[in-house]
């Protein structure tokens, strides 16, 4: 049990170390690559709790492709630190109120869980002899079904809106059509001919 | 309607990428063209102009007579040559240095000499460290044509029919 | 307290006897490629070091190893120096759920299979982090292109195997595994493993889609600005990303350790030697693919990942479920 704690102390001081770094490294990329390291950590720490396709999927989906976008576009960007310092004092005060809002209302959650005093274990999901998997599948095609379906409904709408407004036409310009290519042959680019003598075609 | 179905059929089943694995999956077991170099050497035509080399007849007296058309015909001015009568009244070279560096490889020179003193051998391997190396002289293409002698000897006698 | 230290004892001897034996095989794996590669084109391949060139990799690294490491100073030291590590750590630690014959595994955990994902999909990090490090523009554009190209190609990647999944009805490598006792998902999924070779070809930047590190247009992408070891662990983890993408399609589609016929001649050999056998045929498409192929452009790689792969293994999954709910098999 202490080696588990001492992971835990571990990853979470990770955590939130790099949680720290993302919000005060210089450099935008470091940044990213900090909040990496904190996901990252936050997956340990969901394996620690017993939740290991949730920690696999945080780092699938989270670490393994809305970060890279994220580095992608921070490393695209040519972001001028000094010019995002300057306002710095200016939104201190609407920062620190959303995070004073955020605060409080952690300590109300886990307030309120302290004062239900139901015990922890009850609100683990995992029952016994059931993997991880397959409790959050059940759970998630039966209670949670119409939520389920409907957070898949505005992902699709969101990605269709995204290409519909990506998406411009360019004019009359010369696409490859790789299927016309592939089948052209002989026939269709070769003519044999017989030129007479000193005469052309 | 065929041709589509045709079409559709020849994509569907991979056609072109099958037939080119299949390309490369025969070439695989088929001889290799190349030599395991060093080891390993191709044939050479006895008419192949490698390094140069000065003959000397049998009885040891060298071949050069200092008549300097070599040195007259080289396209790269890569030849010097200078000549003194000996003791014994012939002509001979006191100074004969080829800068293999400037040489094309021509073979002008050995067509121009009249006796068969200097030639061309089959030797190919003479990269050196320094350019100081390829600045040969007399005694070093003595000492070649002594190396060579019995293959450059052959290779004359082989194309001898077609000169 | 002694039983830990025995318990760790033995997780690092396990490690030990996975990554040692695998770094050999990293190494005769560049050797292997040379030797195919050239005898598909008639050449012989590396054959001075050492009997038919055996001793070429043992040479090549002892190569690499006595360079000088040159960091440039535009570089971003910490991360240009970390990026070659994490494209080589995370070759390895995918390691740890592969199973070589049935309890023959580091970790047996239940989302394997995820886990794999995962790690592949960390692979992109090392690539982006030596591009974006290096300050160099062609670095930059081969770790953009590769950003880009994993990311695409990890969609058909994890369609492809969400059909094993429903297949097996496991995240647990070695229950997919054993439930291909019956018949290798290969013959079932057939159309399924060829997109799955040319995902994870375009997974580990190679041939025919190796863009990242395209020669002709980018000198060598990424890792242009390496040199000696940290070069090497970047060519080193690209082959080992390569051992360890084969043994996932090994897994997935060839029946892992299964012998292809359970009969007498066939399952007297061992489990983990059929696994590395297949293994080395997979990979052996990897060389073939090298040899047979050129090179894709950038738009044509990516239509082939949105256009071609994605709505096929969508559709295949669609096809499976429904065959597998259709007769009650699910």
């Amino acid at each position: 049990m202490t080696v588990a704690l001492a992971v835990f102390y571990l990853l979470a001081g990770i955590t939130i170390a790099s949680g720290v770094m993302v919000i005060s490294a210089r450099n935008p990329v470091h940044s990213v690559l900090f909040m990496i390291l904190a996901f990252f950590n936050s997956a340990g720490l969901f394996v620690l709790a017993g939740a290991e396709f949730l920690a696999m999927v945080l780092i699938v989906v989270y670490v393994g492709a809305v970060a890279v976008l994220f580095l992608f576009v921070v490393m695209m960007l040519d972001i001028d630190v000094v010019a995002m310092r300057q306002g710095f004092m200016k939104y201190l005060p609407v920062g620190a109120l959303v995070g004073l809002v955020l605060l409080i209302e952690l300590f109300l959650v886990f307030g309120t869980l302290r004062i239900a005093d139901a015990p922890i274990a009850a609100s683990v999901p995992t029952p016994e002899g059931v993997t991880n998997t397959e409790a959050l599948g059940a759970v998630l095609y039966t209670e949670y079904f119409f939520a389920f379906q409907l957070a898949g409904i505005i992902l699709l709408v969101a990605i269709i809106g995204a290409i519909t407004l990506t998406l411009r036409d360019r004019g009359p310009i010369k696409r490859q059509n790789i299927s016309e290519q592939v089948h052209r042959d002989r026939t269709k680019s070769v003519r044999m001919r017989r030129v007479e003598p000193g005469r052309g075609l | 309607m065929a041709t589509t179905i045709d079409r559709a059929a020849k994509t569907f089943l991979l056609q072109e990428l099958v037939s080119g694995f299949w390309l490369t999956f025969r070439y695989m077991f088929k001889k290799k063209y190349t030599l395991n170099y060093p080891y390993e050497k191709g044939p050479l035509s006895p008419r192949f102009r490698g390094e140069h080399a000065l003959r000397r007849y049998p009885n040891g007296e060298e071949r050069c007579i200092a008549c300097k058309l070599c040195e007259a015909i080289c396209p790269a001015q890569a030849i010097t040559i200078e000549s003194e009568p000996r003791p014994d009244g012939s002509r001979r070279t006191t100074r004969y240095d080829i800068d293999m560096t400037k040489c094309i490889y021509c073979g002008f020179c050995e067509e121009a000499c009249p006796v068969d003193a200097i030639v061309e051998g089959p030797n190919f391997e003479f990269a050196a460290y320094t350019r100081e190396e390829l600045f040969y002289d007399k005694e070093k293409l003595l000492a070649n044509g002594e190396r060579w002698e019995t293959e450059i000897a052959a290779n004359l006698a082989a194309d001898a029919p077609y000169r | 307290m002694v039983e830990n230290v025995v318990t760790l004892a033995i997780i690092v001897a396990q490690i030990m006897a996975i990554v040692g034996p695998l770094l050999l095989a990293v190494a005769y794996t560049t050797w292997a490629e040379r030797k195919v590669i050239g005898a598909m084109q008639l050449r012989q391949g590396p054959m001075t070091v050492g009997p038919w060139g055996l001793l070429q990799p043992i040479a090549d690294g002892a190569k690499l190893f006595l360079k000088e490491t040159v960091i440039p100073s535009g570089a971003n030291k910490v991360v240009f120096i970390a990026a070659p590590m994490i494209t080589f750590v995370l070759a390895l630690i995918g390691w740890a759920v592969i199973p070589f014959a049935e309890g023959w595994v580091i970790a047996d955990i239940n989302v394997g299979i995820l886990y794999l994902l995962a790690v592949s999909s960390l692979g992109v990090y090392g690539v982006v982090m030596a591009g974006w490090a290096s300050n160099s523009r062609y670095a930059f554009l081969g770790a953009m292109r590769s950003s880009a190209q994993m990311i695409s190609y990890e969609i058909a990647i994890g369609l492809i195997i969400i059909n094993v999944l429903i297949t097996a009805g496991s995240l647990n490598l070695t229950e997919i595994v054993l439930a291909q006792q019956s018949v290798w998902y290969i013959i079932p999924h057939f159309p399924m493993f060829i997109v799955f070779i040319a995902a994870i070809l375009a997974e580990t930047n190679r041939h025919p889609f190796d863009l990242p590190e395209d020669e002709s247009s980018l000198v060598t992408g990424y890792n242009v600005e390496y040199s000696s070891m940290a070069f090497a662990l970047f060519f080193l983890g690209e082959y080992a990303n390569m051992i360890l993408m084969s043994a996932i399609a090994v897994i997935l589609f060839l029946g892992g350790w299964l012998p292809p016929i359970d009969i007498a001649p066939f399952n007297w050999i061992p489990g983990p030697i059929w696994f590395i056998l297949k293994i080395c045929a997979v990979l052996f498409i990897f060389f073939w693919a090298r040899a047979t192929l050129p090179r894709y452009r950038y738009d044509q790689l990516m239509r082939l990942g949105w256009k071609v792969f994605l709505p096929f293994s969508l559709l295949w999954v669609v096809l499976t479920s429904g065959v597998l709910l259709a007769f009650d098999m699910l």
